[in-house]
């Protein structure tokens, strides 16, 4: 194992990506001098700053994914993609089923988003949840940082458009990757971070960590929760989800991002149109509310759900049944 | 520009000068967070523009380096502190922050932090005065590498078309975060882009505020008179890095102490002691006065101002009637 931050791994995941195939190349505002190693490494060819212009940067790497290239392109930050939502939704999501299948689009969108700069809204904003509604594009989201390396190698490798997205708020987090050669995590895989019994915990980015805090709280009152990272939302990994829920009967889904519409609100339409009968109690759903992020810190960190809002959240579901075994684990 | 403008004027630099610098001290203080964008050494070019302009009176839009444009339309420099400290006394109640500032008593329009983005809102500001029949004009100050987003050419074709009152300013500072425009931009002279459209385009120095100022009189008169759209780009230099995070490893402390030779507070500070109109000891004075009010009324102001509540989370997400603010109901004149 060695140890690293979300930043080196994705760097990481790139030079090897780079250095295993050709057709890869980075392109965006900045990334040739941000990452000069790269471009010391595979050239300026390769490794391309641009002007300011994310709707000429996604369109190029449209043109370029449909002519067999494999094009890596850094939109900087989330709310930057809508400048690019038409080359990403209408040409890289559409034009394979269009053409009847003719052509791929493998390329992989990068940027970030999330609470925990003060950036305000036109930098943070999570719009995962738009991008799994467009169809033909993949969306990934990790919290780990084996994770970022494992699933941005994977994603590069994908014959379809993947829209990568990095929660900053964990950039900067430190973790362990595997020292194998090749460490690639699938996309469309959940983890199941923590094992219970009890309840079960999905989330995915930042609120991960919140739920396995609350994992541990809840534990402290005998409560054994599940905790899932989607990891990748879409395609979802509906057969993890299902078969955890089936244990346990109860389903929290958390996320950063706005309910209505949301991540949260399709693994609630899982539980409910897949797992109905196993169901314990309502399901429910903590996510941010449905306004823009405010760059003052007191209302930004107001807006993420919380370890102690998830906690209470499972309280209520368990309802006497939490009496019992606090009782329980009293004796 | 008459004797006591510059002498006032002189004085606004100053403040806008003191108030990004004492924003610098508040970052690293850890008293204001998000991004950071300062404008010092670009003071000529708001300053010469607003002042050829109707500042309160004519529509001002720019992106994320907006601080002193705010000011100069007449925002409070406390409320624009409390902003940056995100204090519900802010101008954007601290929903904003320093990249969105507002001040819409002001006509001071934002405040916009995607590089582009303002380009066609201020072809629709500059529709509703044509509209509306009034004598304003629509001013955008935006950056050099912001033309090179698509919705800049959108924006001159429709605003040339429509006969836009709508003046475009571009502050070209040679850079766009750390890419110099030579490697970003195939046409390095900007005004030379505009002239695909038929919209008059000019280019001058952006430190001497004398030049900026009779440069930007024929831009407005031009654009006030009804005949359509103008393009002003201003040649100047930010001194600090794009944002707080910047080292500058892009450029020579040479090329930055060159264009400091250059700075627009002491070209005109340097001229007006020239002409008798003030001493080097005056000049000082008012930079201590400068300092002064900025920490006794600006800081203190940001600093005992409340945070935003909490329960206020998605207050001001919609429109709607008990809230809705006399400059767009158009009731207010
Ligand atoms: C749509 C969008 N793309 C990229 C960015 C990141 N970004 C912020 S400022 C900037 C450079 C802008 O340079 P310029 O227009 O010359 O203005 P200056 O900062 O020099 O005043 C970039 C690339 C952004 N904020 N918005
Ligand atoms: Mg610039």
């Amino acid at each position: 194992m060695s140890r690293m931050t979300t930043e080196q791994a994705i760097h990481q995941a790139l030079a090897e990506e780079m250095q295993r195939d050709e057709r890869v190349l980075l392109v965006g505002e900045g990334v040739a001098t941000k990452r000069g190693d790269l471009v010391r490494n595979f050239g300026t060819a390769r490794v391309r700053n641009t002007p300011l212009a994310e709707a000429i940067i996604a369109g190029t790497a449209v043109g370029a994914a449909a002519s067999g290239l494999r094009p890596v392109i850094d939109l900087l930050f989330a709310p930057f993609l809508t400048y690019a939502m038409d080359a990403l939704v209408n040409s890289a999501g559409k034009l394979r089923y269009l053409s009847g299948g003719q052509f791929e689009f493998p390329l992989v969108a990068m940027s970030m988003t999330g609470s925990g700069w003060c950036v305000g809204a036109q930098h943070n904003h999570n719009l995962e949840a738009m991008f799994a509604h467009a169809p033909g594009l993949k969306v990934v989201m990790p919290s780990t940082v084996a994770d970022f390396k494992g699933l941005l190698k994977a994603a590069i490798r994908d014959d379809n458009p993947v829209l990568f997205f990095t929660d900053l708020a964990l950039l900067h987090q430190e973790g362990e990757v595997p020292d194998v050669a090749d460490h690639l995590v699938p996309l469309g895989q959940a983890a199941v971070r923590r094992v219970g019994a009890d309840v079960t915990l999905v989330s995915y980015a930042k609120t991960v960590g919140v739920c396995l805090q609350a994992a541990e709280q809840l534990q402290a009152q005998g409560i054994a929760a599940e905790v899932i990272d989607l990891r990748t939302l879409k395609p979802l990994d509906e057969a993890t989800v299902l078969r955890s829920l089936r244990k346990t009967g109860r389903l929290v889904a958390v996320t950063e991002a706005s309910g209505l519409c949301g991540m949260a609100a399709e693994l609630a339409a899982l539980a409910v149109t897949r797992a109905f009968d196993a169901l314990r109690a309502p399901v429910v759903r903590l996510t941010g509310p449905d306004a823009p992020g405010a760059s003052s810190w007191v209302l930004e960190q107001a807006a993420l759900p919380t370890a102690e809002a998830v906690v209470e959240a499972v309280q209520g579901m368990l309802g006497d049944a939490v009496v019992v075994r606090e009782a329980l684990a009293t004796t | 520009m008459k004797i006591e403008d510059k002498k006032r004027v002189l004085r606004e630099m100053v403040l806008h000068r003191r108030f990004e610098e004492r924003c610098y001290q508040a970052y690293i203080e850890r008293k204001i967070g998000g991004f950071l964008h300062l404008y010092p050494g670009q003071e000529a070019c708001c300053n010469g523009v607003m002042e050829a302009a109707r500042p309160g009176h004519d529509y001002v839009i720019t992106g994320y380096r907006d601080h002193v444009h705010a000011i100069k339309c007449g925002a409070d420099p406390k409320a624009v502190m409390a902003e940056l400290y995100g204090k519900e006394t802010g101008s954007s109640k601290g929903r904003g922050g320093s990249m969105h500032i507002f001040d819409g008593d002001k006509r001071f329009m934002g405040g916009y932090a995607l590089v582009g983005g303002p380009f066609p809102l201020a072809a629709g500001i500059a529709k509703a005065i044509q509209l509306k029949g009034g004598d304003e004009i629509a001013i955008c100050f935006l950056g050099d590498a912001a033309n090179n987003q698509g919705v800049f050419h959108e924006t001159l074709n429709m605003a040339a078309l429509w006969k836009l009152p709508v003046l475009f300013v571009c502050e070209n500072n040679l850079y766009g975060i750390g890419t110099s425009i030579e490697r970003s931009t195939a046409v390095v002279h900007q005004h030379k882009r505009v002239a695909a459209y038929n919209i008059p385009a000019d280019e001058c120095d952006g430190q001497d505020i004398e030049i900026v100022y009779e440069a930007a009189r024929k831009a407005v008169d031009h654009v006030r008179s009804g005949n359509g759209p103008y393009f002003l780009e201003l040649m100047t230099y930010r001194y600090r890095g794009h944002s707080m995070s910047d080292s500058r490893g892009y450029r020579s402390r040479e090329e930055e102490e060159l264009w400091k030779q250059r700075d627009p507070i002491f070209i005109l500070r340097d001229r007006l002691i020239k002409d008798g109109a003030m001493t080097m000891a005056d000049f000082e004075a008012l930079e201590k006065e400068t300092d002064a009010y900025i920490e006794n009324e600006v800081i203190k102001f940001a600093e005992e101002s409340p945070e935003p509540r909490v329960e206020d989370l998605e207050k001001y997400v919609f429109a709607d009637r008990a809230t809705q603010l006399p400059w767009l109901t158009g009731k207010a004149a």
